[in-house]
């Protein structure tokens, strides 16, 4: 079973997050915001992680720089899911090492599709 | 020691010296070559070899006079952090490459001024440089012991030094056309020799004090047997006291004045916040270079007390008199590099003059108006590399043919004062609006002039000998106008005493010239902006006022001789982009104008630059009054652009701050309409969860579009407030009422105990909707386990205070003042973003402000947060 964690501080987004890949039979990890997001992946790596950007105290970029800085969790693929959708936070996102930049609001199928194919690589 | 030795010693010096300015020039980003430390080093360009054997000989005949030389530039110094940063500005502004240009722009673009202060300059400076490798020769022969000067100039080492000193100028000089560009490899290789020769000499100080010596109280007590003592090291009354304030007034304006300190001040200035290190560093710099001078002075004075030895090579004399070489070779090398540091700045600043100032503007500018720009490029630097070499060899004959036996400090006060007579007109050019070109160069002739009467004459003919009864009879006799004491002034000293009538009459024939002769509408244009240049200096090419008719091509045209089509296009467009300027305009307007006579003044100079542009554009006179007034207005038009531009940029941020608020509840709402939509196998009871989250994500909308209303209608003010009468405290229990059910759920008490009853005039819905709004975020924030909400009053004067208080865990320190921010995201965000929109606080801010009232945050001890706002008796 592939593991996903959901990171994100709105807790209706997190809830149908959850629902879609549980129903795609996903582990599901859920943290509300970076620092709980950072706990969970020492403990657990996941497979792939959603990230939201515009957190309480640990924003989704030093979660990203954070997984960078470890050989193995830097494997993890990210896609950044937020509402920040100006062209210079998308070029700061995928440079920072992000596999996929997702815009809220956002379609549940693409996203949907888009894990399925980082996975598949 | 032999001069092969000394010659091997020396062309290894030079080597590393061009070295240095080489690697400097290659890593010019470096930060090697870039900070405070370098660019306060090379002011100390002012210490020449004149500082070096000079000052010491000088000590040792007159005592505590030479501290003087040092006296002005301590006293002047602090001042500059707002003096040499106004001349900075100024000159950054319009590209500025020498003092020569500075007057001349000020006195709008005057040619003939501009000529007449690098005449003046090179005047008062070829003879300086003279005196310095005067000093080179005396000093090479003194520790190589030769008793004769070198006859024929095949001979002579110091031909040949200058010769170098003339390559390394000319090379490292001219890498760049623009003149005002900053010359980084010269700086950091002057800056090196400051450190050198502050070393060596402070090694030559201890060495006499502590070794040749025991101390500084032996050297005195020997010292002060000698016959003069008690002369030498007293002011001397009255008269002695005004000499000393003339002597340091005289050596404040040259080290803002001299070419060579404007050129390191002002023209290699990179950032302005250097002048904030200089402040103190340069004094000091200062000190320590005089620490020892009286020390060697007075141990000169006695060791050779019966020999006749000149005191100005005491401090090469004292080692070597020893038998100590190596030291007397630290102490040439020293005095070797504060003469080579003075040439070459001196030699750069002036060409630039020359070529800037005189040569381009008299000569060459029908020529540069046909060539091409790599030709053009290539003659504007031939023609300051031929200036350099010529200013070298003329320095250099100048010395071989006057016997120059007189002590190394009197030309060096030579110079300075015929220096001095620029101050008048660029000191009261950055203040006084109406000082005139005309007043300007009549000053600086009478100046000239009186000098040469008073000082160049007789110093002439007292230096070579010559028998003359015009020093102790005065012209024709006429006791009145005897050279050293005109007008019967018996008071001074000969320097002082010509740089005091000298400056008085070129003073009072500048003030008198300005006022009676009214300057052009150019020079009043370039008065307003150097006098007032904190005002106009956010206008950059607006400053500049100008009428008439001009092809955008024909400018282009002239900018394109000088700097390749390349560099015109890029300049031009980084114009037209910083000024909004539609590209495809045929016509120039004013800015096009100043701008493009900025981009050619480091070249060629302010005047030839001006002269070039004005030959292809068509200009209409304008009245001094109008000047003005467009001035004025162009100044009020630019200050209420800022505002709108700020605004704008407000008005930017909350719209992507309102964006993203507004994203998150839809972002909820589509992803579970989605999920209910597409799959039919949802049970009824996550269908009903769904559900319920999306009316409340819905909601959330609709709070923040009310919101966002009621902010923009309490801002521009369309909101009317309905004042009415109320009593305080029952509009508090309203409040209460509305969100007790909140209250109760968290177990939360409230305590009222401090509210009174007072009658205030106010709008009661409002005032409820920030007190709501404050007491669900002390209920939301107060203590989990003990919650508790006090609301108190306490009425002063002419208002009321209303607080509200809970015991959590407070608002961080950072945040007390940004809480009341539209879309204020505290990083205690958790707790804080399930109910509230991020505008309650802003809001409430508004409501408060248009009730003339104030609101505020504070934080509570041991902890809790406390909100206060309060309402005045009477609202206007």
């Amino acid at each position: 079973m592939k593991k996903i964690l959901i990171v994100d501080d709105e807790p209706n987004i997190v809830m149908s997050l959850e629902y879609i890949f549980k129903k795609e039979s996903f582990e599901v990890f859920i943290a509300r915001d970076g620092a709980e997001a950072i706990e969970i992946v020492e403990d657990d790596i996941p497979d792939i992680i959603i990230l939201d950007i515009m957190m309480p105290n640990v924003d989704g970029f030093q979660v990203l720089k954070y997984l960078k800085k470890s050989e193995v969790l830097s494997k993890i693929k990210v896609i950044f899911l937020s509402a920040k959708n100006k062209a210079s936070d998308i070029e700061l996102g995928l440079k920072l090492g992000a596999d996929k930049y997702v815009s809220k609001p956002f379609s549940t199928k693409k996203l949907v599709k888009e894990v399925h194919l980082l996975l598949n690589k | 020691m032999s001069s092969f030795l000394v010659i091997f010693v020396i062309l290894i010096y030079l080597a590393v010296i061009f070295y240095v300015a080489y690697w400097a020039e290659k890593n010019s980003k470096s930060k090697w070559v870039n900070n405070p430390y370098v660019y306060t080093l090379s002011l100390a360009v002012y210490c020449t070899a004149w500082t070096y054997y000079g000052s010491v000989g000088l000590a040792a005949t007159s005592g505590l006079k030479f501290l003087t030389i040092y006296l002005g530039p301590v006293i002047i110094i602090p001042a500059w952090i707002i003096l040499m940063r106004k001349i900075i500005r100024i000159s950054k502004a319009n590209k500025i490459s020498s003092l020569a240009d500075f007057i001349s722009l000020r006195y709008g673009n005057n040619r003939f001024l501009g000529a007449l202060v690098t005449i003046i300059c090179v005047l008062a400076i070829v003879p300086y440089i003279s005196l310095q490798l005067k000093a080179i020769s005396e000093t090479f022969n003194v520790i190589t012991k030769h008793k004769i000067i070198a006859n024929s100039i095949i001979n002579d080492t110091t031909f040949y030094i200058a010769l170098l000193l003339a390559v390394f100028a000319a090379f490292f000089g001219t890498q760049h056309t623009d003149a005002s560009e900053r010359h980084k490899g010269i700086i950091t290789a002057v800056a090196l020799e400051s450190v050198i020769k502050l070393v060596f000499f402070l090694v030559i100080g201890v060495y006499v004090t502590f070794y040749l010596f025991n101390g500084p109280s032996d050297i005195y007590e020997q010292a002060s047997v000698l016959p003069n003592f008690e002369l030498q090291q007293t002011i001397n009354g009255l008269e002695g006291g005004f000499n000393w304030f003339f002597l340091s007034m005289l050596s404040m304006i040259a080290i803002m004045l001299l070419p060579r300190q404007f050129q390191v001040t002002v023209v290699e200035n990179d950032r302005e916040k250097y002048l904030k290190k200089v402040t103190w560093l340069f004094p000091l710099y200062l000190l320590l270079f005089n620490i020892f001078v009286i020390f060697i002075a007075w141990g000169g004075n006695i060791i050779f007390q019966n020999q006749q030895v000149d005191a100005d090579l005491f401090t090469l004399m004292l080692p070597l008199n020893q038998g100590h070489e190596i030291l007397a070779l630290i102490v040439f090398l020293g005095g070797f590099s504060a003469a080579i540091s003075m040439v070459v700045i001196s030699t750069l600043a002036l060409s630039t003059m020359l070529s800037n100032n005189l040569i381009i503007p008299y000569g060459f500018l029908t020529k540069y108006s046909k060539g091409k720009s790599t030709e053009n490029a290539e003659s504007i630097k031939n023609i300051r590399r031929i200036a350099i070499f010529s200013l070298i060899i003329l320095a250099y004959f100048f010395y071989r043919s006057f016997t120059l036996n007189r002590s190394l400090v009197s030309i060096g006060l030579i110079s300075f004062v015929i220096i001095a007579q620029l101050a008048p007109s660029f000191f009261g050019g950055l203040f006084w609006r109406r000082a005139s070109s005309k007043g300007a160069i009549y000053g600086i002739i009478i100046g000239f002039f009186i000098t040469v009467y008073t000082l160049i004459i007789p110093f002439t003919i007292d230096s070579q000998l010559l028998s003359t009864s015009f020093v102790n009879e005065g012209i024709f006799g006429v006791e009145f106008l005897k050279p050293y004491e005109l007008f019967g002034l018996q008071l001074f000293e000969p320097v002082p005493h010509a740089f005091f009538w000298s400056l008085f009459f070129n003073l009072l024939v500048y003030m008198i010239s300005s006022v009676s002769f009214v300057g052009n509408y150019r020079e009043r244009n370039f008065a307003e902006m150097f006098v007032d240049s904190t005002k106009y200096a956010e206008l950059n090419e607006d400053g500049y006022v100008w009428k008439g008719e001009a092809y955008v091509r024909d400018i282009k045209d002239v900018l394109t001789r000088f700097l390749g089509e390349k560099r015109t296009e890029r300049a031009l467009n980084l114009f037209y982009i910083k000024n909004n300027i539609n590209k495809k305009t045929p016509y120039a307007d004013a800015r096009l104008v100043s701008f493009s006579e900025k981009l050619l003044t480091g070249s060629i100079g302010s005047a030839s630059s001006r002269i070039l542009i004005s030959s292809v554009v068509k200009e209409e006179e304008i009245s001094l009054p109008e000047v003005l007034n467009i001035l004025d207005e162009t100044q009020k038009a630019k200050a209420s652009n800022k505002e709108l531009k700020e605004r704008d940029k407000q008005k930017d941020a909350f719209l992507d701050t309102v964006a993203h608020e507004l994203k998150t509840p839809i972002t909820s709402i589509r992803a579970l309409s989605e999920i209910l939509l597409d799959d039919d196998e949802v049970d009824v009871d996550t269908k009903k969860q769904f559900l319920t989250s999306i009316l409340s994500e819905s909601q959330r909308v609709s709070r923040l579009i009310n919101n966002i209303l009621d902010i923009e209608k309490l801002a521009s003010g369309k909101d009317v407030l309905v004042l009415e009468e109320h009593a305080i405290n029952s509009t508090i229990d309203k409040s209460i009422a509305a969100i007790n059910q909140l209250a109760s759920n968290k177990g939360i008490q409230f305590n009222t105990k401090g509210v009174s009853k007072l009658k205030l005039i106010y709008d009661e819905d409002r005032i409820q909707q920030v007190l709501i709004n404050l007491f669900s975020n002390a209920i939301k924030f107060s203590n989990n386990e003990k919650g508790q909400v006090s609301v108190f009053t306490i009425k002063s004067d002419n208002k009321v205070e209303i607080t509200v208080e809970d015991n959590g865990k407070g608002i961080d320190e950072n945040d007390l003042l940004s809480i009341f921010d539209k879309f204020y995201q505290s990083n205690n965000q958790t707790i804080l973003k399930p109910v509230g929109s991020g505008l309650g606080l802003a809001i409430s801010k508004q409501i408060i402000e248009s009730h003339n009232g104030k609101i505020w945050a504070e934080n509570r001890k041991p902890q809790g947060a406390k909100i206060t706002f309060t309402l005045p008796f009477k609202i206007e």
